[in-house]
């Protein structure tokens, strides 16, 4: 299999960031280790009879009743923090992925028939998107969940409100700027037609730029799904994302039990900043302003 | 003869690219005397802009003036630390770059901007200092420049523009000036004025300058000397009205064929085939010969600089005088 | 300038309705807010009066023209739960959050564009790299989470700073603020810490981003052929070009901070409006709700109007004038 040269110098050049490929394998890891949870976890933290209240609470390096070492700790049920940890990632990654494909979706939708369509479609849905783009996110999804109560449809909906705009701005931007080109007007008279237009020019220019959005995104939907979380309106406790498992520990947190809401936070941590560590690099490479 | 205002010898300057190194200028030499036009040519890409930046030391990285001098009245500039570097530049040689759009600050007034500039060298007043810049502004033919002092550059046309940044080159009365191709982004008719406006300046002011340009139309009509350029070395040099009547080079002489103003109406228009080299791949002999209808296998070692009289030029089948270029 | 500022206060305005309308319907189309406030064994008679008093009996329209109507007289209702005008409620708990946001806002500015410009003026130094990794790191770090690192280094494990409520105030024209007694101080310092993080990356980011492309343009390569200083050329040239796109995302932060706050306030107790806000979320008190959103509405429109003027303050390509 030969990969286009145009790709393969893009790898080139994203390895050379040592840091952006050292978050890349980070994130990889941690993204398999969630994925790969039912298998290699040592702990199947969703199987109630699995846990022990007399292993509950207990430091990293204890040896447990079931005879295996939690190399994290235990939490105040007994769960084994590291199985927790690996079950949570799952939740939150799932809904960082359900939240941004669905936002890039619809934002992508929204930005591009705005570009095509001009005139006062595109008033009418650019003054929506600016509006809601100065309203804080966080505000937004805050609301929303506490509206829509507790979920994971409720959750995402909230996510993807509060995130579609940038989507939609990003593509608009680019898709209008392709738009404006001569050759387009061109294409929109032969018989190929509207459809072409969209799916051959206007999107394909929008898809370097959403990409990046994309990753931002979805980091500050694992993110904020956490603070929601942690907040009590986020998911409902039979989801134990990795924002409740933190404010679950929270209250152990001042009689020295740091392990409970530490390692969960290090694992939320590492993998956003993974993600925006990638995000960076490929908004770097693909900004033509920094090319010498 | 007197002691050149400046001269350069061997100047060579790279940059470091992922295709190589990229040898943008190289082993440049000339000499500019007081009061002199030098006129630099050559097609985009030749490394004459190159040139009067590594004259001033304003090479960004990942580029380097990696050899060859420099010296302004003898005093070497290359490998100058940067305050020295720093007091000879808008001082004693300023520049005047190709697009006013682009150099001055849309954010700044021409007022605050040229001020900015005086006080890089000289301590004066504020009103000193404005009466200062709206004299240069007057004598570089703008009208009322008291008053537009608080414009923005916005507020300007393009060719009003780029008087005020040769007003701003003119502030501290420098030895010498670079004018980076400052006519090239503007109509004709402004371009003329300009250049009649330029032309009167240097002969009341006495002050050198290197005209850079890839027209040879505007350079004829302005400087003494001629260097033209290719693929980052100087093809050939001379009097202006020699190396123009009567060129050795046949790079020169392609570039005289194809001007508009001499072609015979309705004839066709001459071209020089094919495209300059690329700068990290140049032949190992003479860089035109691969576009050079005289080119054979003597063209595959590197031409010597040849001098006649008072020019020079590389080339190992000189145009003779008669012969049709 | 006046047809433009009127022009934005009636487009304000069209917002505000349809916002207050969205936000309306939106908060009384979830739960039943009589059965959180009522006590368990109130009769079926006390029940249906209170909801009468309330006008919850009323269709949706008519309970909205009432609230219409009552905040054109500048009322915004009653709080369920604190029994007393929700203007006065949210004012009353408005100066703790300024306070912690505009201290939060100021330092990341004021640290931030100097280490951004830095950052971007020398991309490849060590210093840059370091400026840029704390970024990624407050930018990528949640603020609940720096919180709760916070308060376990400074206020548990090494004991130096409060970690909870505003600590002694001083009244200014009547309104309590902390900063200007040591205690009240000591208390702001680590929410204030905890919302400034976010802030200081992104003005690093935006700083850092302006000046690299700024430091490649030709301006910044005549103003060095004039024989300017760097320190001219950065303090001048480049600030003054990137100082546009920063009072936009200063003006929009202060007012994203106000939201933000809804997690610190939450974290360190801290007796704002963000709290008060996530308190009647939790309690169903509809009408604290519903004058809030329409308040951060209120500010926002405020903010972006204020922005938009600023901008064309400072960049004189937007003001109309005079051309040659």
């Amino acid at each position: 299999m030969t990969l286009p040269p145009a790709l393969v110098a893009f790898w080139d050049d994203f390895r050379a960031n040592r840091v952006a490929l050292g978050a890349l394998i980070l994130g990889a890891v941690i993204i398999a280790g969630a994925v790969l949870a039912p298998v290699i976890a040592p702990q199947n933290t969703y199987d109630i009879a699995s846990l022990n209240l007399m292993d509950a609470r207990r430091p990293p390096g204890f040896v447990g009743s079931s005879g295996y070492v939690h190399y994290l700790g235990t939490d105040a049920q007994g769960r084994d923090v590291l199985s927790a940890i690996m079950f949570g990632l799952r939740i939150s990654i799932q809904m960082g992925l359900m939240a941004g494909a669905i936002a890039l979706t619809l934002g992508a939708t929204l930005g591009v028939a705005a570009a095509y369509f001009g005139g006062r479609t595109e008033m009418l849905i650019m003054r929506i998107i600016d509006l809601q783009l100065s309203f804080p996110a966080i505000l937004l999804a805050l609301v929303l969940s506490a509206l829509l109560g507790q979920g994971k449809t409720q959750l995402v909906t909230a996510l993807v409100t509060a995130q579609y705009a940038y989507f939609a701005r990003t593509a608009h931007g680019a898709a209008s700027a392709e738009r404006n080109k001569d050759y387009i007007e061109a294409a929109l008279s032969t018989p190929l037609g509207p459809g072409s237009v969209v799916f051959r020019h206007l999107l394909p220019n929008c898809l370097p730029p959403l990409i990046v959005v994309a990753t931002v995104q979805i980091a500050n939907a694992i993110s904020l799904e956490a603070t929601l979380s942690f907040l009590g309106v986020g998911l409902p406790v039979t989801e134990p994302s990795l924002g409740m498992l933190i404010a679950n520990g929270f209250q152990y947190m001042m009689s020295g039990r740091y392990w409970i809401s530490i390692y969960p936070g290090i694992a939320l941590i590492a993998l956003i900043i993974s993600i925006n560590l990638v995000g960076d690099q490929v908004r770097d490479q693909l900004n033509p302003r920094l090319k010498r | 003869m007197t002691a050149p205002l400046l001269a350069v010898e061997g100047l060579t300057t790279e940059f470091a690219t992922k295709a190589g190194i990229l040898r943008a200028v190289n082993g440049v030499s000339f000499e500019v005397a007081r009061g002199e036009v030098m006129g630099l040519v050559g097609e985009s890409g030749s490394g004459k802009t190159v040139t009067g930046f590594s004259i001033l030391g304003l090479i960004d990285p990942p580029g380097r003036v990696t050899g060859g001098s420099v010296r302004l009245d003898g005093q070497e500039l290359v490998g100058l630390p940067g305050g020295a570097m720093r007091a000879i530049r808008g001082k004693r040689i300023a520049m005047v770059f190709q697009d006013p759009a682009m150099t001055l600050n849309p954010v700044l007034s021409i007022g605050t901007q040229m001020g900015l500039a005086i006080r890089a060298h000289a301590n004066m007043s504020e009103a000193k200092a404005r009466q200062h810049m709206a004299a240069v502004l007057t004598r570089v033919g703008i009208p009322d420049a008291a008053r537009r002092l608080d414009a923005f550059p916005h507020q300007f046309s393009g060719g009003m523009r780029q008087r005020v940044a040769i007003a701003m080159a003119l502030l501290h009365a420098p030895d010498l000036i670079i004018a980076d191709e400052p006519t090239t982004a503007l109509d004709v008719s402004i371009q003329a004025q300009i250049l009649a406006e330029v032309k009167s300046l240097v002969a009341e002011t006495g002050m050198a300058m290197i005209w850079i340009s890839h027209d040879l139309a505007t350079v004829s009509s302005l400087a003494h000397r001629i260097a033209v350029m290719y693929a980052g070395r100087i093809v050939e040099q001379g009097p202006a009205v020699a190396v123009l009547r009567q060129p050795r080079h046949r790079y020169t002489s392609g570039l005289l064929a194809s001007l508009p103003s001499r072609a015979q109406p309705g004839a066709e228009l001459v071209q020089i085939p094919g495209a300059p080299p690329s700068l990290t791949a140049l032949p190992p002999g003479c860089a035109f010969a691969p576009r050079c209808p005289r080119a054979d296998r003597a063209c595959e070692t590197l031409p010597a600089m040849t001098r006649e009289g008072q020019r020079v030029h590389a080339c190992h089948h000189p145009v003779e005088a008669g012969e049709a270029a | 300038m006046l047809g433009f500022v009127i022009q934005r206060l009636l487009q304000a305005v069209v917002v505000m309705l349809v916002m207050s309308m969205l936000v309306f319907a939106g908060v009384y189309a979830i739960g039943n807010p009589i059965d959180v406030f009522l006590p368990a064994n109130a009769t079926q008679e006390i029940r249906a009066q209170t909801i009468a008093a309330y006008g919850f009996d009323r269709p949706l329209w008519e309970q909205y023209w009432r609230f219409l109507v009552r905040l054109a007289h500048g009322d915004f209702g009653r709080s369920l739960i604190f029994g007393m005008p929700v203007l006065p409620l949210i004012l009353s708990k408005l100066p703790a959050t300024l306070e912690i946001a505009l201290a939060a806002v100021l330092v990341g500015t004021l640290l931030g564009v100097p280490l951004g410009i830095y950052a971007g003026y020398r991309p490849n130094s060590p210093l840059a790299r370091l400026i840029m990794a704390l970024s990624i790191f407050g930018f990528s770090v949640p603020t609940f989470w720096i919180g709760l690192v916070l308060i376990l280094t400074f206020g548990v494990y090494l004991g130096w700073l409060p970690a909870g409520s505003r600590g002694d105030t001083v009244l200014v024209f009547g309104v309590p603020f902390s900063f200007l007694t040591w205690n009240g101080l000591q208390h702001m310092l680590l929410p204030a810490l905890n919302l400034t993080f976010f802030k200081l990356a992104m003005m690093i980011r935006l700083s850092r981003a302006g000046t690299r492309e700024i430091m490649l343009t030709d301006t910044i390569k005549f103003a060095r052929a004039a024989g300017l200083s760097e320190r001219a050329v950065l303090g001048r040239h480049v600030l003054k070009l990137i100082s546009i796109p920063i009072v936009t995302v200063f003006g929009l932060e202060l007012g994203s901070t106000l939201a933000f706050a809804v997690v610190t306030e939450t974290i360190f107790s801290w007796p704002g409006v963000g709290k008060l806000i996530i308190d009647s979320i939790t309690s169903l008190d509809r009408p604290v709700m519903v004058a809030y959103l329409v308040l951060v509405a209120f500010l926002f429109i405020t903010i972006n109007l204020l922005v938009d003027l600023t901008y064309a303050t400072l960049d004189p390509r937007l003001r109309r004038g005079r051309t040659a």
